[in-house]
């Protein structure tokens, strides 16, 4: 494995989110920058795709559920081949396939819409029983935010992909702690979470998720779970790799302004 | 009517449904709970790969059809009205309308025609939620022929459809030999000088209406109008153009229902009198489906009162 390769891609895309989001003036960047190193070993190592063939019936999907953290699986298609990174910059703006949260049909790889939390989670579980129906064997990953889960779908999701055995179907809990009004922990409290997921019955890994090696890791024991779903709970740092934002609920929701991008992307390249 | 013979929109759905299992293997059902009673066990029943029982979580299941979808099946989502679209219009409006999937989405029990249950499983509001979505085609059938018809219809139509079920048996008014075309009305009576329009089992009371007041010598134009969206915007013009005035009849809200459909589209066409016959602002309670429709004014004596006023409104 090539982890500084998958650094590589990581910085890329998160310089990418900031660029996006200062240009847009509006988004979400702490979510996107917590999950670069995810969305690098997804798309840089783990998934099986063609950019070339974006609906090739055999391929790994990837449901984004937190559709809010869309601009590190826009910079991740483009980094990865999908259309050209020149398009990022359109980002929110008017007739751009690029919309604020993901529409299903607007950009290649796109797997659903997202947005209102829970959904995707949802669809993840079907696609996964059409790919047990037609005796398919690709994987289908779905990112989830811990703040997601304070949604009830979420958990009717988790409980039916127990009740269907869907070991095809991985999900991705973004554990960084915050959503828009706080701390995860002070606005509706997860915690003990492990618990809680392993009593719907999932296998639940839990890892550093700004670690490649680890990341890398826990896919591969999750690929080996069989007769039931996985949950990954993927501990990261929200805004990792910019020391400004991270940690911080302020940036759950807004984008840099011209000197907040300046400092941001510099730091972005003494990370190098 | 065929000599009275009563059967349920939601047989006519589920032998439909278990038709379409042997026809189509990209058919699949899903229901949440409710496999009996909407009929769709018998699918269950002879296709169990095919079917998925969600448990008592209706947006999960709208969403795990979407993810079906996705991958080429046809899913049925199939619960009370009141829950879904209810209770799942979210996942309705984004994960199913606004990635156009091929969802269909069967209400049951819809109405005050559901009867004892009371208010709170009385769907009076589901036309209304789903019409006003983009993508979706929302189909209300009038009795057990019709709502086969419309199941086969909606098998065919790539994206999402609703489609409107109720309870009880109710008379077939319908025939076998009668055209189904989704978004075209069929016009069950011809007449000149008024229109009645509707939807359901409840055209029933239209026709009656129509009978009673032919003895009168006032010719009344019933009009099936099955597909709620896409509305028959020149089956409704043909029809008020001749007949200049319309009475609208249906077991939904008056707001945002067929009525109000039917009006968005002729104020900008052709604005004539219209009166409303429907649920006027209320929730239901529990009762026979007769007694309700009687207490909330779904009658004939209301369909001829409304139809007197329009006339008196026309003739001014």
């Amino acid at each position: 494995m090539n982890y500084s390769a998958l650094k590589n891609h990581a910085r890329a895309i998160r310089v990418d989110i900031i660029k996006m989001l200062h240009a847009a003036r509006s988004g979400h960047p702490a979510g996107a920058l917590g999950l670069a190193d995810i969305f690098s070993v997804l798309y840089f190592s783990v998934l099986k795709h063609n950019p070339r063939r974006p609906q090739w019936p055999s391929r790994d999907r990837l449901v984004l559920s937190c559709g809010h953290v869309c601009p590190v699986l826009y910079a991740s298609l483009a980094r990865a081949g999908y259309f050209d990174i020149k398009k990022l910059s359109a980002l929110r703006k008017i007739n751009s396939r690029l919309q604020g949260h993901p529409h299903f049909g607007s950009l290649p790889g796109i797997e659903s819409s997202s947005g209102p939390l829970g959904q995707g989670m949802s669809v993840a579980v079907g696609l996964a029983l059409a790919a047990k129906l037609d005796k398919q064997n690709h994987y289908i990953y779905c990112v989830a935010s811990d703040g997601e889960l304070n949604e009830g779908q979420s958990w009717e999701a988790l409980m039916s992909a127990t009740k269907f055995k869907l070991n095809n179907l991985i999900f991705i809990i973004d554990r960084n702690r915050i959503q828009i009004d706080g701390f995860t922990e002070e606005i509706m409290p997860l915690e003990p979470l492990k618990k809680k997921l392993k009593a719907f019955g999932l296998a639940v890994i839990k890892i550093n998720g700004n670690k490649m090696p680890a990341i890398v890791k826990a896919f591969n024991k999750a690929k080996k779970v069989k007769n039931r779903p996985v949950v990954i709970v993927a501990e990261t740092i929200p805004g990792k790799g910019v020391l400004f934002m991270e940690n911080n609920p302020a940036w759950h929701g807004k984008a840099p302004n011209d000197d907040e991008t300046k400092l941001a992307l510099k730091e972005l390249s003494h990370g190098k | 009517m065929e000599n009275n013979v009563k059967k349920s929109l939601r047989d006519g759905f589920g032998e439909a449904l278990l038709e379409l299992g042997k026809m189509n293997k990209n058919v699949v059902a899903l229901t949440a709970n409710v496999a009996e009673s909407t009929r769709v066990h018998w699918f269950a029943k002879k296709y169990p790969r095919r079917f998925f029982e969600l448990g008592v979580a209706e947006q999960n299941m709208m969403g795990v059809a979407v993810g079906l979808s996705q991958a080429g099946k046809i899913p049925f989502v199939s619960a009370y009205a009141v829950f879904s679209p209810g209770r799942s219009w979210d996942q309705l409006r984004v994960s199913v309308c606004y990635s156009n999937s091929n969802v269909k989405i069967v209400g049951h029990h819809a109405g005050l025609a559901v009867g004892a249950d009371g208010a709170t499983h009385q769907a009076l509001e589901d036309i209304a939620i789903t019409r006003c979505l983009p993508n979706m085609t929302v189909i209300a059938p009038c009795d057990a022929i019709e709502s086969a018809r419309a199941t086969m219809a909606a098998t065919k139509l790539r994206g999402p459809v609703y489609l409107r079920m109720t309870r009880d048996a109710t008379t077939i008014l319908t025939a076998k030999k009668t055209k189904f075309q989704i978004g075209k009305i069929n016009v069950m009576r011809a007449g000149s000088d008024v229109t009645v329009v509707g939807c359901g089992p409840i055209l029933e009371l239209a026709l009656l209406a129509a009978d009673e007041l032919n003895k009168k010598g006032i010719s009344v134009d019933v009009l099936n109008c099955h597909t709620i969206k896409p509305l028959d915007v020149n089956g409704l013009i043909a029809s008020v153009s001749k007949t200049k005035a319309i009475v609208s009849v249906e077991d939904h809200q008056i707001q945002g229902g067929l009525g109000s459909a039917v009006a968005e589209a002729l104020i900008q066409n052709c604005p004539v009198p219209m009166e409303y016959v429907g649920v006027e602002n209320t929730f239901g309670e529990s009762g026979t489906s007769a007694e309700l429709w009687r207490k909330y004014g779904l009658t004939v004596e209301k369909i001829i009162e409304k139809i007197d006023l329009v006339l008196s409104r026309k003739n001014k």
